[in-house]
C-alpha cells in the first residue's frame, strides 16, 4: 500500500538502526510525544532494537489517557439520562471512571453509540430531534479539528439537541511541563506527526531555542520512527537543537491553515487538567463563548462532579516519563488491561498497556497469565 | 392469536392474510400462519425424507464410529454483508467447527428466532444459502424450529446450528497433540469476514472492496486427512478473536510457545489498510473460511502443498513454529526483526480516537 508499506520496510529499518547505533557515542534520552509512537516502538520492539545508547521516554500524548478522571465520571453521568444517546470514539468505552465505565453504563440501559467521526453525532441529533445527543470531544490538537467542524455544522444547522463534552488538550504546553520539570531528563523529542499535520512546527521552534532541545516532527510507521531517532540523535551529537521535519509527506511549516481556522474559530485556549499530572495553565481548548449553547458541561449541569484518582495508579509518572511502567508497582498485578486502575492501561495508545501487550517477555517481571 | 388478527387488518378478518410481506406474530403460533411458514419456505428449501416426516424428533441410522457434535448460535449485524449472510455464517460455521474436530459431517439441526416484520424476501435469501450450503457439503438439515418475537426482541433473526459428525482414529485433531517443533500454518489470507461485516456496519465512509471469506473448510480438511493424516496435529477455525485468538488458546491448551513470523502473515492490502485506519489488529479480526493448523515440523512442506492443492487453501503459508520458550505465550517477531508478545485482548478491539 503507498505511503504504508515503504515506511515498513525492513532493510530501511536496519540501515536506520545501524546508523543510530553508529552515531550515538553517549547515551541519549528522547521522548515520543504521541501514544500511537509508543504503541509502533513497543509493538515493533524498535526500543530493543536501537541498543542501550538511546532510551525512549513514553510522553503523554494519549489522549485517553490525559482524560482527568472527572471528565469521565461527567460523561458516565450523562450517559445514564434516559434523553441522551452518549456518542464516543470507541477506545474511550472502557476507561475506567471512579466506579463504572460507558460498557458497564450502556449494559445497564444508557444508550452509547460508537461513532466513527464526530459529524455522525450530528447526523444522530437531526435523525432523533426529541433526544439530546452528546459527543464526548476528547484530542489533541489532531482531532479537534474534525469536532470543531461538528460544533460548527450543529450551529449552523440549528440544532438545540446537539453538544459536545469536550476535554481538548494541546501538546506544546505539556512539553513545556516536562522540560520545566526539576527533574527533567528528557534531551530530544520526537513530536507527533498527527498534530503538525494540523499545526504545523512554528510553535515548536520557541521550545526547541529556549530549552535547547532538537525537536523532530516524526511520523508513526516502524521507518519514521527510526528516522526519527536517527535525526534527533545527530542533532544531539552535532549540538544542534532545532526543528526538523522528518513527516514531510503529511506536513508543512504552517499546517493545515483551514483546519487551523476553523479550530480557533469554534475553541479558545483554557487551562486544563490532566489525569496524572494536574492542572497546566493554557493547554487545552474549549468552546468560545459564541458555542456555548453547545457545551454539554453547562447543558447537564456537570461542573459539580470531582473526583480523585486512586492513590495506587502512578500514571501521572508515567505519563510525565519518570516512571517506566513496568516499575509501576501495580503494574501487571492490580493494574492490568482486564481491570485497569489507569487509563494508560486502558488505551492501546497507552504506555503501560503496550508494555503489557507487547512486552511482557521482555521484561523483569513474574509472568501474571 | 390476537396479536396476528389485529395486524392482519381488522374485525372482519379472524383468518389471518396469508399475502403478508413480513414476518409477523402469528407466524410464532403454531397455529396455521406457522404451519404455512414452514410449508411455503422452509421445507421446500430444507426438503428431505428425515425432516419431511415433520416429527417431534428426527430418527437418524446410527453411522457407527464416535460422534461428534457441535452446536453455535449466529448473531450479526447487517444479516447480508459483502460476501455473505447468517446463513452461510449459519452452515458453514458448525460444519467448520466439525471438521476442525477431525469429524465427517453427517446431520445439521436449525433453530430460528425471527423478529417481527422481517422481510419474507430477506428470510427467503437466507434460507436459499442455507440450503445451498448445507446441499454443497452434503449435509441434510434433519431438524429445526421457529420461534417468532415481538419487534424489537431480536436483530431481524438468530440462528443456532447443531451439526453431527463421526470421527475414526485415523484422523484425530486435537488441540494438547500440538508440540514443540510443529509449523504452525493458516489456510489463506486473514481478516476479511469481520473488516467485512464491520465496513458494511458502520458505514465507514470508506471505499472498501472488502469481501468475507465464509465458505465450508470440510473439503479442505478432507485433503490434509487424505494426504498426513495424524500429522496434523490440531485444527482450529480462526472465527471471534482471530488467528491471534485462536493461536493463544491453542498454546495455552497445549502448554507450548509459539513464534510468529510478521512478514509471513498473509493480510490482504485492502483488510491492511481499513485496520490501519481505525487502529485495529489483523490478527484479531473474525474470518469465516480460515484455518489455522499445527503440523509436525517436517511434514510442513507437504501440508502446504496439500492446502494449496485446494482452491480454498490457495494462499496457505506458514506463519510460524512451535516453540519451548515462554510456555502458554504468542510472540511474533517484527518485520524489521523486533520482537513482541501476541497476547488474548480483554474484550473486543476498539477503533482508536487517531
Amino acid at each position: 500500500m503507498k505511503y504504508l508499506a515503504e515506511y515498513q520496510d525492513p532493510d530501511l529499518a536496519r540501515a536506520l538502526i545501524a546508523r543510530i547505533r553508529a552515531t550515538a557515542t553517549r547515551r541519549w534520552v528522547l521522548m515520543e510525544v504521541c501514544g500511537g509512537q509508543t504503541h509502533t516502538i513497543v509493538r515493533q520492539g524498535i526500543d530493543e532494537l536501537i541498543g542501550d545508547r538511546v532510551e525512549m521516554i513514553h510522553g503523554p500524548g494519549c489522549p485517553v489517557c490525559v482524560t482527568p478522571l472527572e471528565q469521565i465520571d461527567r460523561a458516565l453521568h450523562v450517559a445514564t439520562r434516559p434523553e441522551v444517546i452518549f456518542t464516543s470514539f470507541g477506545d474511550m468505552l472502557r476507561v475506567p471512571g471512579s466506579h463504572t465505565d460507558l460498557f458497564h453504563v450502556r449494559a445497564e440501559g444508557g444508550d452509547v453509540r460508537v461513532v466513527y467521526s464526530p459529524l455522525d453525532a450530528v447526523d444522530l441529533a437531526r435523525a432523533h430531534p426529541n433526544r439530546e445527543v452528546v459527543f464526548f470531544a476528547v484530542g489533541f490538537e489532531t482531532t479537534a479539528p474534525a469536532n470543531a467542524m461538528a460544533v460548527w455544522r450543529a450551529h449552523q444547522l440549528g440544532l438545540t439537541n446537539f453538544s459536545v463534552l469536550v476535554s481538548h488538550v494541546t501538546v506544546p504546553p505539556a512539553m513545556t511541563a516536562i522540560l520545566d520539570s526539576p527533574d527533567n531528563r528528557v534531551q530530544g523529542f520526537l513530536a507527533a506527526g498527527h498534530v503538525c499535520t494540523v499545526m504545523g512546527w512554528e510553535e515548536y521552534e520557541p521550545l526547541a531555542e529556549r530549552y535547547r532541545v532538537p525537536i523532530v516532527v516524526t511520523g508513526f510507521e516502524p521507518v519514521d520512527i527510526l528516522e526519527g531517532i536517527a535525526m534527533a540523535v545527530a542533532q544531539l551529537e552535532q549540538g544542534r537543537c532545532e526543528v526538523e521535519n522528518q513527516y514531510a509527506r503529511s506536513v508543512r511549516r504552517d499546517g493545515n491553515r483551514a483546519a487551523r481556522e476553523l479550530v480557533a474559530r469554534v475553541f479558545r485556549i483554557v487551562d486544563r487538567q490532566w489525569r496524572g499530572v494536574g492542572t497546566i495553565p493554557a493547554s487545552g481548548l474549549g468552546l468560545r463563548p459564541a458555542f456555548a449553547a453547545f457545551d454539554a458541561e453547562a447543558k447537564f449541569d456537570l461542573a459539580g462532579i470531582r473526583a480523585e484518582e486512586p492513590e495506587a495508579c502512578r500514571a501521572g509518572d508515567v505519563l510525565r516519563g519518570r516512571l517506566k511502567p513496568h516499575e509501576c508497582p501495580a503494574f501487571g498485578t492490580e493494574c492490568a488491561p482486564e481491570h485497569p486502575l489507569g487509563a494508560p492501561m486502558v488505551s492501546s495508545e497507552g504506555a503501560c498497556a503496550a508494555y503489557y501487550n507487547y512486552g511482557r517477555t521482555r521484561l523483569p517481571i513474574a509472568n501474571p497469565t | 392469536m390476537t396479536g396476528a388478527a389485529s395486524l392482519a387488518g381488522g374485525p372482519a378478518c379472524p383468518a389471518p392474510l396469508s399475502s403478508t410481506t413480513r414476518v409477523l406474530l402469528g407466524h410464532g403460533s403454531g397455529g396455521k400462519l406457522s404451519a404455512g411458514l414452514l410449508r411455503d419456505r422452509f421445507l421446500p428449501r430444507f426438503g428431505n425424507p428425515t425432516l419431511a416426516a415433520l416429527g417431534d424428533a428426527a430418527v437418524l441410522e446410527n453411522p457407527g464410529g464416535r460422534l461428534v457434535v457441535s452446536t453455535d448460535t449466529f448473531v450479526v449485524a447487517p444479516l447480508e454483508f459483502p460476501g455473505g449472510d447468517i446463513g452461510a455464517l449459519a452452515v458453514h460455521g458448525t460444519l467448520n467447527d466439525l471438521a476442525m474436530m477431525g469429524a465427517e459431517p453427517r446431520w445439521l439441526t436449525a433453530g430460528f428466532v425471527l423478529e417481527e416484520g422481517l422481510p419474507f424476501d430477506l428470510l427467503d435469501r437466507v434460507l436459499d444459502t442455507m440450503a445451498r450450503a448445507a446441499a454443497a457439503a452434503g449435509v441434510p438439515i434433519v431438524a429445526g424450529d421457529t420461534k417468532v418475537v415481538e419487534r424489537g426482541k431480536a436483530d431481524g433473526m438468530f440462528i443456532n446450528t447443531t451439526g453431527i459428525g463421526t470421527q475414526t482414529d485415523a484422523f484425530r485433531p486435537s488441540p494438547e497433540r500440538t508440540v514443540v517443533g510443529d509449523a504452525i500454518l493458516v489456510s489463506g489470507a486473514i481478516g476479511r469476514h469481520g473488516m467485512a461485516v464491520m465496513a458494511a456496519r458502520e458505514g465507514l465512509r470508506f471505499e472498501t472492496t472488502i469481501t468475507s471469506d465464509t465458505a465450508c473448510l470440510v473439503p479442505l480438511v478432507q485433503v490434509l486427512q487424505a494426504r498426513l493424516g495424524n500429522a496434523v496435529h490440531c485444527l482450529r477455525d480462526a472465527t471471534r478473536g482471530g488467528v491471534a485468538t485462536v493461536l493463544n488458546e491453542l498454546a495455552q491448551a497445549a502448554d507450548v510457545g509459539m513464534m510468529l513470523d510478521e512478514p509471513a502473515l498473509p493480510v490482504p492490502g485492502p483488510v491492511a489498510a481499513a485496520c490501519a485506519v481505525l487502529g485495529l489488529d489483523p490478527l484479531y479480526v473474525a474470518n469465516e473460511g480460515v484455518l489455522v493448523a499445527t503440523v509436525a515440523g517436517d511434514q510442513a512442506d507437504a501440508a502446504l502443498a496439500a492446502l494449496r492443492s485446494h482452491d480454498l487453501g490457495r494462499d496457505a503459508v506458514r506463519i510460524g513454529s512451535v516453540i519451548p520458550e515462554h510456555r502458554r505465550l504468542v510472540q511474533l517477531r517484527t518485520a524489521i526483526g523486533g520482537r513482541r508478545i501476541v497476547d488474548m485482548l480483554p474484550g473486543d478491539q476498539l477503533p482508536r480516537i487517531c
